[in-house]
This record gives C-alpha cells, sequence and structure tokens, in this order.
C-alpha cells in the first residue's frame, strides 16, 4: 500500500491505509448497499441522522468482522496470490494491531448502533460479526467444503439489521431478503472458487473444487441457482413486493441462470480460460445491487 | 534503525495522528447530531 520500504529489523508502524486496507472496503460497498435497501424498505419513519448511524454502524461491522478475518487468516493469505498483497500477509502491520483494530471496531459498531436506534438491530450486527469470525473463518472455512454455504448467512443479515434499525423488529421482507443473498453466496463464491482453485489448494482450503473437484463444483452452482431463483421470486409471490422487484427479480434471476447453466456445461479446467465462470461471478454482483435496488424503487415509487 | 526508518516512521505516525483527530472530530460531531435526534424524537410523542 505503501511506497516506502523499511529495513526488516525496523518495528512495523503500519499506515492508516493499511487499517482502512484491513476492512475489504470493496466487498463492504455491498454489505452497506443491501443494508441500506433494507432500511428504505423498512416502513415507518427514522431520522436521517439516525439512518446514516445506522448505515455507518453496519460498515464498521463489516469492516470489523473483515479485520479479525485477515487476523486469523494471516498464514493463509500469505500463499495465495490474490491475497499475499494484504496488509499481515506483506509484513506491513503486525497481527496484534490487527486484532486490537477489530475487537475495537466490533465493540464500538454494536454499541454506537444499540445507542442510537435500537438494541435488536446491535444484537443482530453482533450475532453477524460473531458469525462470520467465529462460525465462518475459525470452524467453517478450514474444515469443509459447505463452509461458504453456511458462513453465507453472515453477509445475509445487512438488510435484516436496516430494517430493525428502522422498525425495531423482523418481518417476512427482510426475511426473505436473508434467504436471498444466502441461497446467492453459494454460486457467487463457487464462480470465484473455479477459477481461483490453483489458490485455494495452495492454501490447504478445502472449497468445492479443491475438495469435490470441478464438475461437481459446476452441478452444484445450477442446483443452488435454481434455490435462490425461488428465494428471488418469493417476495413477489408473497406480494411483499410489487411490480418493480417482480421484473427486474424475474429478468435478472432468468439471466443469471443462462450464465449459470453455461457455467454448468462446460468442462474447461484452465483457470486462464474460464471468462464464463469469471463472468457469471461479476454478475452476481450487480445482480444482487439490481434486485435490492429495485426492492427500494417498489417502496419508494410505487408506494 | 536508519534515519532514513526514522524519518518513515515519523510520518506515518503523524499521518495516523492526522487521521485518528478527523475521525474524533467527525464522531463528536456524529454524537451531537444523534443527541439532536433523539431529543428531537422524544419532545414529538
Amino acid at each position: 500500500m505503501t511506497t516506502a520500504t523499511m529495513t526488516s529489523s525496523t518495528p512495523i508502524t503500519a499506515h492508516w491505509r493499511d487499517f482502512l486496507a484491513l476492512t475489504k472496503p470493496r466487498v463492504m460497498t455491498l454489505v452497506v448497499f443491501i443494508g441500506l435497501c433494507g432500511l428504505l424498505a423498512a416502513p415507518g419513519h427514522i431520522h436521517p441522522v439516525l439512518a446514516f448511524t445506522a448505515i455507518l454502524c453496519i460498515a464498521l461491522g463489516a469492516g470489523a468482522a473483515a479485520s479479525l478475518n485477515q487476523w486469523y487468516e494471516a498464514d493463509i493469505d500469505a500463499k495465495m496470490k490474490r491475497t499475499a498483497n494484504r496488509p499481515l500477509p506483506a509484513g506491513r502491520m503486525d497481527r496484534v494491531s490487527a486484532l486490537h483494530f477489530g475487537v475495537g471496531l466490533s465493540f464500538f459498531s454494536v454499541i454506537l448502533m444499540g445507542m442510537a436506534t435500537n438494541w435488536l438491530a446491535a444484537a443482530i450486527l453482533a450475532v453477524s460479526i460473531l458469525f462470520y469470525v467465529f462460525v465462518y473463518t475459525i470452524w467453517l472455512k478450514p474444515r469443509t467444503a459447505q463452509n461458504i454455504v453456511i458462513g453465507g448467512a453472515a453477509g445475509a443479515f445487512p438488510p435484516v439489521i436496516g430494517w430493525a434499525a428502522v422498525t425495531g423488529d423482523v418481518a417476512a421482507l427482510p426475511v426473505a431478503l436473508f434467504m436471498l443473498v444466502f441461497f446467492w453466496t453459494p454460486p457467487h463464491f463457487w464462480a470465484l472458487a473455479l477459477f481461483a482453485k490453483p489458490d485455494y489448494a495452495a492454501a490447504g482450503i478445502p472449497m468445492l473444487p479443491v475438495v469435490s473437484g470441478e464438475v461437481a463444483t459446476r452441478r452444484q452452482i445450477w442446483l443452488y441457482t435454481a434455490i435462490m431463483a425461488v428465494a428471488a421470486m418469493a417476495p413477489v409471490l408473497l406480494s411483499l413486493t410489487g411490480l418493480i422487484y417482480g421484473t427486474v427479480a424475474l429478468l435478472g434471476t432468468t439471466l443469471f441462470a443462462f450464465f449459470a447453466f453455461q457455467v454448468y456445461c462446460r468442462r474447461e479446467t484452465d483457470p486462464t480460460r474460464m471468462a464464463p465462470e469469471r463472468r457469471l461471478f461479476k454478475y452476481s454482483i450487480l445482480y444482487l445491487f439490481l434486485l435490492f435496488g429495485a426492492v427500494v424503487a417498489d417502496r419508494w415509487i410505487l408506494a | 534503525m536508519t534515519p532514513e526508518d526514522e524519518q518513515i516512521i515519523r510520518a506515518r505516525q503523524k499521518s495516523r495522528s492526522l487521521i485518528t483527530g478527523l475521525i474524533l472530530g467527525f464522531l463528536a460531531i456524529l454524537f451531537f447530531a444523534i443527541t439532536l435526534a433523539k431529543i428531537g424524537a422524544s419532545h414529538s410523542i
């Protein structure tokens, strides 16, 4: 991150940009967006300052979880090309600083959320951080190929937190949005895992393509896309959303299924020739942005 | 530690102090705004 280098005997004084990098700002963008959509889709009124604070807390909570993830996985990150330049494996920061930063940010985000909005939102935020760190990072990720299936729940909490910040409770729509992100996570991550397989294999992480092979992964992507499609259409079928979401979900999911089917039919094993897999991964991010944007559009335009 | 190393560390400490100050200033304003919002909400009930 920084251009200046120091001799190896120098005690590490991390640059502030390295602390920022620890929070994975790019991943945070999607988390913040779906949290914001949960907040904007909720009925009732919240003061703009409190709404801003709630979103800030979701962002800080996500940053805290990402920091603790990198603290725990520094050794693994050092073995993967994709992650070797992160602050810890690159030697720009010591592990204790990352741990203190992550724990401090976790407490701060949860307490601020509780004080500014309500303690239900704060409790769900705390659960999502703990789930990501303990259940996903420490327990599941190094042990089972189903790591991201169950661990995906951690990333599905933000719309529920945003909703709870406004209403103080949890209703059917945020649960449906939770399910959508939950079932979206496997095809999203496994598309990445297909072309990042050598990295995961080198680091000894039991991602599905490493453990069960690429054919099985492609089949699982297709299977979970079908379940995700049901979850995507559920808000419309249950009359929780309106015409805008229904149209966007139908078209968006059809295109998702098309890309996923292409991936399912292929038998390519060379990561450098996996354009359809990369396309599915990139589109899956846009897909989530579109569907959550449509939920808000429904509430603000049609209502 | 060479003089160059010390210079790098000082520069990093300075930039970290500056950012910390800015964040604290932002939080002071945010907490004041939250207080006003909360007072406003309790008055409107």
